[in-house]
């Protein structure tokens, strides 16, 4: 099936949950990403049990803190 | 108030946008904007705003100018090592445009002092450098109902949103509390290209001169990122459901300013 991951559509296997895509992302530091999918937040506590669906839009949203004092 | 000719002069280019023209140029003239942190971020903003004619600008931060500052912090410059931020910045500020007062604060921004700091001003820029700072930016606006524009650099990546009462989210809908200490990487540990502050600072002060003149669509419910590397921008939709946030939302469980830990390089400036 086809989801859109920030901004870029790509081919993932059907069941594919948020948990699994932040692994396949290779997400850096990823206790401290925000995620939402279409518009909406998905918990941390709810990434396993998030099962992705055909045309799902997945956003990850970093802390960005700031460069050198 | 009448425009001298002078002003007439400095601000032609203001003056002939249909979307600001005199009266516009007048909102900013009489428009108060605080500057937390005169770092990075905040260098080019402080700048920007006072070339554009501010009338008030205020701007906080505790540090004294480093030598390694001057890479990325251009309004200081190398004479001002050792100087207080701030007064290096509104010597700056003055020189750039006599029109504008400048309020220094030499200190930092706390739980204790930052609601009566930020009351005076229409618009907050948070060029802090560190989760803790941000967080309190975030949650004193919002108890104040004050709009502020959040910004973030680090490497070669910014990013960017605007929080306005009532108009989508703010900083801890997205980002639910700080990162522990030194979790993320921030400050020394990491660097950052200088002309990423001139980039996502002047998109600050880009927010800060449409909301005074009241043009245009603010970076309300949108988080803008930057990847200078792959020079990409990105406005990325935020979740417009504010309603479970313990800040800003129906039944806040924060109702009172929180200090976080500072990270090891604290200071706010970036
Ligand atoms: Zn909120």
């Amino acid at each position: 099936m086809k989801i859109t991951v920030a901004g870029v559509s790509k081919e993932v296997a059907e069941g594919l949950t948020v948990a699994q895509l932040v692994i396949d992302e290779n997400v850096e530091m990823p206790q401290y990403v925000t995620v939402t999918v279409n518009d909406d937040f998905v918990e941390h506590d709810s990434f396993e049990g998030t099962v992705l669906k055909e045309g799902d839009s997945v956003e990850f949203l970093y802390f960005m803190g700031g460069g050198a004092v | 108030m009448a425009f001298t000719n002078e002003q007439i002069e400095r601000y032609s280019r203001h003056i002939i946008l249909k979307e600001v023209g005199a009266k516009g140029q007048k909102k900013l003239l009489n428009a108060k904007v605080l500057i937390i942190g005169a770092g990075g971020l905040g260098a080019p903003t402080a700048m920007y705003l006072a070339a554009a004619g501010v009338g008030t600008i205020g701007i906080a931060d505790a540090d004294e100018v480093d030598l390694s500052n001057l890479q990325r912090q251009i309004i200081h410059q190398t004479a001002d090592v050792g100087k207080p931020k701030v007064l290096s910045a509104k010597e700056t500020m003055e020189a750039m445009n006599p029109d504008v007062k400048v309020i220094p604060y030499h200190e930092f921004i706390t739980s204790e002092n930052i609601l009566d700091i930020i009351k005076d001003y229409d618009f907050i820029i948070d060029g802090t450098d560190n989760f803790p700072a941000k967080f309190l930016i975030n949650d004193a606006c919002v108890m104040a109902g004050k709009p502020f524009s959040h910004a973030g650099i680090i490497r070669f990546q910014g990013q960017l949103m605007t929080y306005v009462p009532g108009q989508g989210p703010c900083y801890r809908c997205v980002f639910k509390e700080p990162p522990p200490k030194d979790a993320v990487p921030t400050c020394k540990q990491a660097g950052v290209i200088g002309a990423m502050g001139g980039v996502i600072g002047s998109l600050q002060a880009m927010e800060a001169v449409k909301y005074i003149l009241g043009v245009g669509d603010l970076l309300t419910g949108y988080l803008l990122t930057y990847d200078a590397l792959k020079m990409q921008f990105r406005k990325v939709k935020l979740p417009s459901d504010t309603h479970g946030c313990a800040v800003c939302g129906d039944h806040p469980t924060i109702t009172k300013l929180i200090d976080y830990e500072q990270a090891e390089c604290d200071g706010v400036g970036l």
